[in-house]
């Protein structure tokens, strides 16, 4: 603990710890010490000169984002040398800025302008030639316009320290100065958008929102990213009933400001023209477009003959619908339809960790635990292609705590950049690896391991048997693919688990046996599109698809029911770490509807009483029936997150490791919802790779 | 080749060689005491070196005039990092010249003030970082530093004394910028020449965030004579706290321009007259600049005073690196205003506000003015952006930039005020206009 110092601030008193930047000392205060390139978490640059700040006995103004507190310093922020060095600052700025606020992006949210307004001269002195570059587009959703750059470097260290990837970087000198990319004229990174978030004024511009609409003219909706596992808030910008923009500018959430391309960009699947909006039914061989009514009434009489029957439904639900849904389906399925027949994608072998751990207590790591713990081994993972939070997480718990980063990987990935020790290791020989990393790992005082879908089955209890022989703390995190990939097992969409984990007498069949099933009878699919890459044993089999396009397992079905994605409904999900949130419906698309309504309509239609299908009551359900789920619902709807606590005893689940296998996203492809995002489609980068990483 | 004839009325230490016949070579080096001084350094403790230098009252000759054993002591010899010695040859600040001469006429010079240095911090590297734009003088040091391993001189266990040090030269891509030692030692590292936040300073965080020395190629050629001479010697050569001799480049509206090696505290106006040749065509002195572009302009009447750095620095300007620019009375001063303005616009590294858009706003005034454009705010315009840049930039090249302007705007007003075109006012009558102002 370092020492305390007295400091006085504007004639107020206060003690900090001695080396506390001015600027957070002031901050804390309550007074605002304004600055540009100043920017907590990254690199300190006193380039933008705003945050001068007036110390007694010292001659000249001090930098309060560099000068750090001494015992008995006296500082003045608002004195009238300080106030007219802010001023005389703001008027070079603007010297060469071309004030063209009425057109650009920025304007409204703008700190150009905020300080302008706050601090600056309401009329400019400047009569000359301003300096005048043309604007630059350095890749579909990545637009400079040098003239409003004021150069904080904000984008280069964010860039760089933040992402890891150093694509920009300065050219130039002096008033010509600007920002230029590693391609020179292009771009060859994560296209995250981190640096146009982070611009403060309108200097980089994004490919789909610019000169779409201003600041104040939408809503802002904060929701959960429906991509990858991670569970990243995006708040999206919506306007007319479409979304205009993703970021996260308030901070809120579990990742901050953090997005990927995915988080910030990938939204832009809602509104394709391939988006269905009406059910269709294949009438004469042909897929019809029918009213809901007539679609509902032919899966509900269908269902009602097969089950009456004594028939074979096969339920494979999805990894990115809410968990309501999830626990919906399964409930549906398992006591209206009668079938444990219930799958879905998995990716991560979540159910033996649980096993291998039960009886401890804080042994999975949240999404936080990952940027204080002191070491953290990556196993058979790309974090920054498949789960870039956790890449960035790490990497700021390396940059800010000096972490040790362990990677055992097939290949090289941008982690190894910044690790302790990076092995290669292929598939089966990564238990071994990290046997040879055993005293570095001991040495590191406390571990978090993340494994993915190569550590499964009887992997995962030797994983956890060699945690445990370290003889540190030791923290997991169980690598899954999508939004809701946790969700769904948590919620029991499995054949053998029920929801929390619990036991089911007679299992079910996994998905590919339904597959494979030649006497299965009705297939039913909620956003699952497992006829991508497999072929459907029973040609007769009835066919029922919820999606938002006509995938490849919707063009087979019977019946097409038109769903809502994540950005259009209610409910929540769970991130990889088991971190639960709330999704805000943002937008609305006709005809479509929520795969939670769908699901309560075919009940209903079936006259069955399956429960109240709102999304409230489903989850007030889930909370008595899933453990670790009995979170303070007001948390949630505040915005927050709340980890969950899934098992504390033995899961007896039947072992298939051979049914697990991660799809392997990388950054630019998101399953079918990738597919229908022209953003992902138009970077240069995608479609990306695994385990493939190069400096640039 | 020497640029200028020599003067009598030089001290002759650091020049002592120049003339010689292959004064270059090191063979005229060793024949005329050359590295004498290095095998008498390796006799003295490393503490000793430090403290004869501290005797001497050397000051950094770059221009900052910092005292230069002082910035050795503060170099941690105790620290488990090596230890680095910089020679800062990226003489860049207009009007100065000396380093290239020192070095073209004496390269083993150099070399043997680095290896004392290198001495006394315990370095064992080196680089001489020289400016880009003396590309012939890269190829010349590194011959010399060729014949000085060739002999024995640099390399692993010099001349049997156990010492090891190697020396490189490392070019420059012609940024003034790259003179601040800090944004050196980023150009050296190969990275973009910004300069670095301080604290840390280079003595402790220099290359390769390992304690550095940097200092001015002619402050390095001081040393080995101060060892030899001793430093109280030395120091007797200047005035108090100003020891020593240093070089001065004297250019303009003189008779006898050149690079002459002068006492410290030697007068300016007998500098002028008696070293310079007095002025072209019996002019009249009308303003000085005492040591490159950078420092305050003097009037006539101020320049009687004695050429060292408190002294100067009382006078209101700066002793900089040497580079004396005598001006007549022909001299137009918005011109000089806007020569120098160009020349810091031009320069400007860009990192920071205040002197990436000062510079260039107050170029484009200058310029105006300079063209019969200015208006009469502008004067006071320029002035008060000039106080905006000074003292609020990250490094001195805003300082740099605003000191000059300042004190040309308030002792030639009159010269600005000349130069303001007049506005203009319709009226009735026979002259369509008016001047108003």
């Amino acid at each position: 603990m370092s020492q305390t110092v007295n400091i006085t601030i504007n004639g107020r008193q206060t003690q900090v710890p001695q080396g506390t930047l001015i600027i957070e000392a002031a901050k804390a205060m309550g007074i605002e010490v304004p600055a540009f390139c100043y920017y907590e978490g990254y690199s300190l640059q006193a380039a933008c000169r705003m945050c001068l700040v007036e110390v007694e006995k010292m001659p000249k103004l001090q930098p309060g984002c560099t000068l750090t507190a001494n015992e008995g310093m006296v500082i003045h922020t608002e004195s009238p040398n300080v106030v007219a060095a802010r001023k005389g600052t703001l008027e070079f700025l603007l010297s060469n800025h071309p004030l063209d606020c009425p057109v650009c992006d920025k304007g409204g949210e703008c700190e150009l302008q905020d300080m302008v307004f706050r601090y600056g001269a309401g009329e400019s002195r400047h009569v000359e030639n301003k300096v005048h570059t043309p604007e630059k587009q350095w890749s579909p959703v990545v637009f400079y316009d040098a003239p409003r750059c004021i150069l904080c470097y904000r984008c280069v260290r964010v860039c760089d320290e933040g992402l890891g990837v150093g694509a920009l970087g300065v050219s130039n000198r002096g008033v010509i100065s600007e920002i230029v990319p590693n391609g020179e004229d292009h771009l060859k990174c994560d296209e995250c958008g981190a640096c146009i978030d982070i611009c403060p004024v309108g200097a980089l511009t994004s490919g789909s929102y610019r000169y779409q609409t201003r600041p104040w003219e939408m809503t802002h909706v904060g929701t959960v990213c429906t991509h990858c596992g991670d569970g990243c808030k995006t708040t999206l910008g919506v306007k007319n009933n479409e979304i205009m923009r993703g970021n996260n500018r308030d901070r809120s959430g579990i990742n901050g400001e953090f997005l990927c391309i995915k988080g910030r960009y990938a939204f832009d699947f809602t509104s394709h023209n391939e988006r269905l909006q009406a059910p269709l039914v294949r009438v004469n061989g042909k897929l019809e477009p029918v009213s809901w009514s007539e679609a509902l009434a032919t899966v509900a009489a269908k269902f009602k003959e097969v089950k009456a029957a004594g028939g074979r439904f096969g339920v494979i639900g999805s990894t990115r619908t809410t968990n309501e849904e999830n626990f919906f389906l399964q409930k549906f399925a398992r006591t209206g339809l009668g079938t444990n027949n219930i799958d879905h994608h998995r990716s991560g072998d979540l159910a033996t960790l649980l096993d291998a751990l039960s009886g401890r207590e804080n042994a999975l790591a949240s999404v936080a635990d990952l940027y204080t713990a002191k070491g953290a081994l990556i196993v058979g993972a790309d974090l920054s292609q498949q789960h870039p939070l956790i890449a960035f997480q790490l990497r700021a718990n390396f940059r800010h705590h000096a972490a040790k980063l362990f990677t055992v990987t097939p290949g090289p990935v941008r982690e190894d950049e910044i690790a302790l020790a990076a092995v290669r290791a292929q598939a089966g020989g990564e238990l071994q690896a990290i046997e040879g990393l055993r005293e570095k790992l001991a040495a590191a005082g406390d571990l978090t391991i993340l494994f993915g879908d190569a550590i499964k089955g009887e992997a995962v209890r030797k994983l956890v048997a060699f945690g445990d022989s370290l003889g540190i703390p030791v923290r997991y995190v169980c690598l899954l693919d999508n939004s809701n990939s946790r969700g769904a097992v948590d919620m029991g969409l499995l054949p053998d688990l029920g929801p929390g984990f619990k036991a089911v007498e007679k299992p079910g069949l996994a998905a590919p046996e339904m597959l494979a099933d030649a006497k299965l009878d009705v297939l039913w699919l909620v956003g699952a599109n497992p006829l991508k890459s497999a072929t459907l044993a029973n040609a007769g089999a009835f066919v029922v698809v919820q999606d938002l396009f006509l995938t490849e397992t919707a063009q087979r079905a019977d019946v097409v029911l038109p769903a809502a994605s994540a950005y259009e409904k209610n409910g929540t999900v769970t991130n990889t770490c088991g971190e639960v949130q709330k999704l805000k419906p943002a937008i609305r698309t006709m005809g479509a509807k929520a795969d939670l309504e769908i699901i309560g309509l075919i009940a209903r239609e079936m006259g069955i009483n399956a429960g109240i299908w709102t999304p409230d009551k489903v989850f007030a359900e889930i909370q008595q029936t899933v453990r670790g789920y009995n979170v303070p619902a007001a948390v949630l709807t505040a915005g927050a997150a709340a980890l969950t606590m899934p098992v504390n005893g033995r899961v007896a689940s039947q072992a298939r490791p051979e049914l697990i296998r991660s799809a392997g996203d990388t950054l630019f492809t998101s399953g079918s919802l990738g597919r229908y995002s022209k953003v992902l489609n138009s970077v240069m980068e995608s479609p990306g790779g695994l385990f493939r990483h190069e400096r640039e | 080749m020497l640029y200028n004839q020599p003067s009598p009325h030089e001290t002759r230490v650091l020049t002592r060689r120049f003339g010689l016949p292959n004064s270059a070579s090191i063979d005229t080096y060793l024949a005329s005491d050359g590295y004498k001084a290095f095998l008498k350094a390796m006799q003295m403790a490393p503490d000793e070196i430090v403290g004869e230098v501290k005797t001497s009252a050397l000051r950094g000759r770059g221009g900052a005039g910092f005292p230069t054993g002082m910035k050795w002591s503060f170099v941690p010899r105790n620290s488990p990092k090596p230890k680095y010695i910089v020679v800062n040859a990226d003489e860049s600040e207009p009007a100065t010249c000396k380093d290239r001469v020192l070095m073209e006429e004496d390269p083993h010079g150099l070399i043997e003030g680095t290896m004392i240095a290198a001495r006394a911090i315990g370095s064992e590297k080196g680089y001489i970082y020289i400016r880009g734009e003396y590309r012939y003088l890269i190829d010349h040091m590194d011959r010399a530093i060729d014949e000085a391993y060739a002999r024995g001189w640099l390399g692993k266990n010099i001349q049997g004394t156990g010492m090891n040090f190697d020396l490189s030269t490392h070019t420059g891509a012609g940024a003034y910028e790259c003179g601040e030692e800090s944004a050196l030692l980023e150009s050296l590292e190969g990275k973009r020449g910004n300069p670095r936040l301080k604290p840390p300073f280079p003595a402790t965080h220099g290359v390769y965030q390992c304690p550095t020395v940097v200092n001015n190629v002619e402050t390095f050629y001081a040393v080995p004579h101060i060892i030899n001479m001793g430093g109280q010697a030395f120091a007797d050569l200047g005035t108090p706290k100003n020891g020593g001799t240093r070089m001065f480049c004297l250019s303009g509206h003189i008779n006898n321009p050149g690079v002459f090696e002068l006492k410290m505290g030697a007068n300016l106006l007998w500098m002028i007259d008696a070293v310079g040749g007095g002025l072209r065509s019996g002019r009249k002195l009308k303003a000085v600049i005492p040591g490159g572009s950078s420092c305050p302009i003097l009037r006539a009447d101020e320049c009687d005073l004695a050429m060292d750095y408190d002294t100067v620095a009382k006078a209101g300007s700066m002793l900089g690196s040497g580079g004396v620019v005598i001006m007549d009375d022909t001299t137009d001063m918005v011109a000089v205003g806007l020569r120098i303005m160009s020349f810091y616009a031009h320069e400007s590294c860009g990192w920071c506000i205040p002197c990436r858009e000062g510079t260039t706003w107050l170029k484009k005034m200058l310029w105006r003015m300079n063209n019969g454009e200015g208006r009469k705010q502008d004067i006071d315009l320029i002035n008060e952006l000039s106080k905006n840049m000074l003292g609020r930039t990250f490094c001195a090249l805003g300082d740099a930039a605003a000191m000059p302007t300042i004190s040309l705007v308030e002792k030639f007003r009159d010269e600005f005020e000349a130069k303001v075109r007049p506005v203009m006012v319709p009226v009735s009558g026979p002259d369509q206009l008016v001047a108003i102002s």
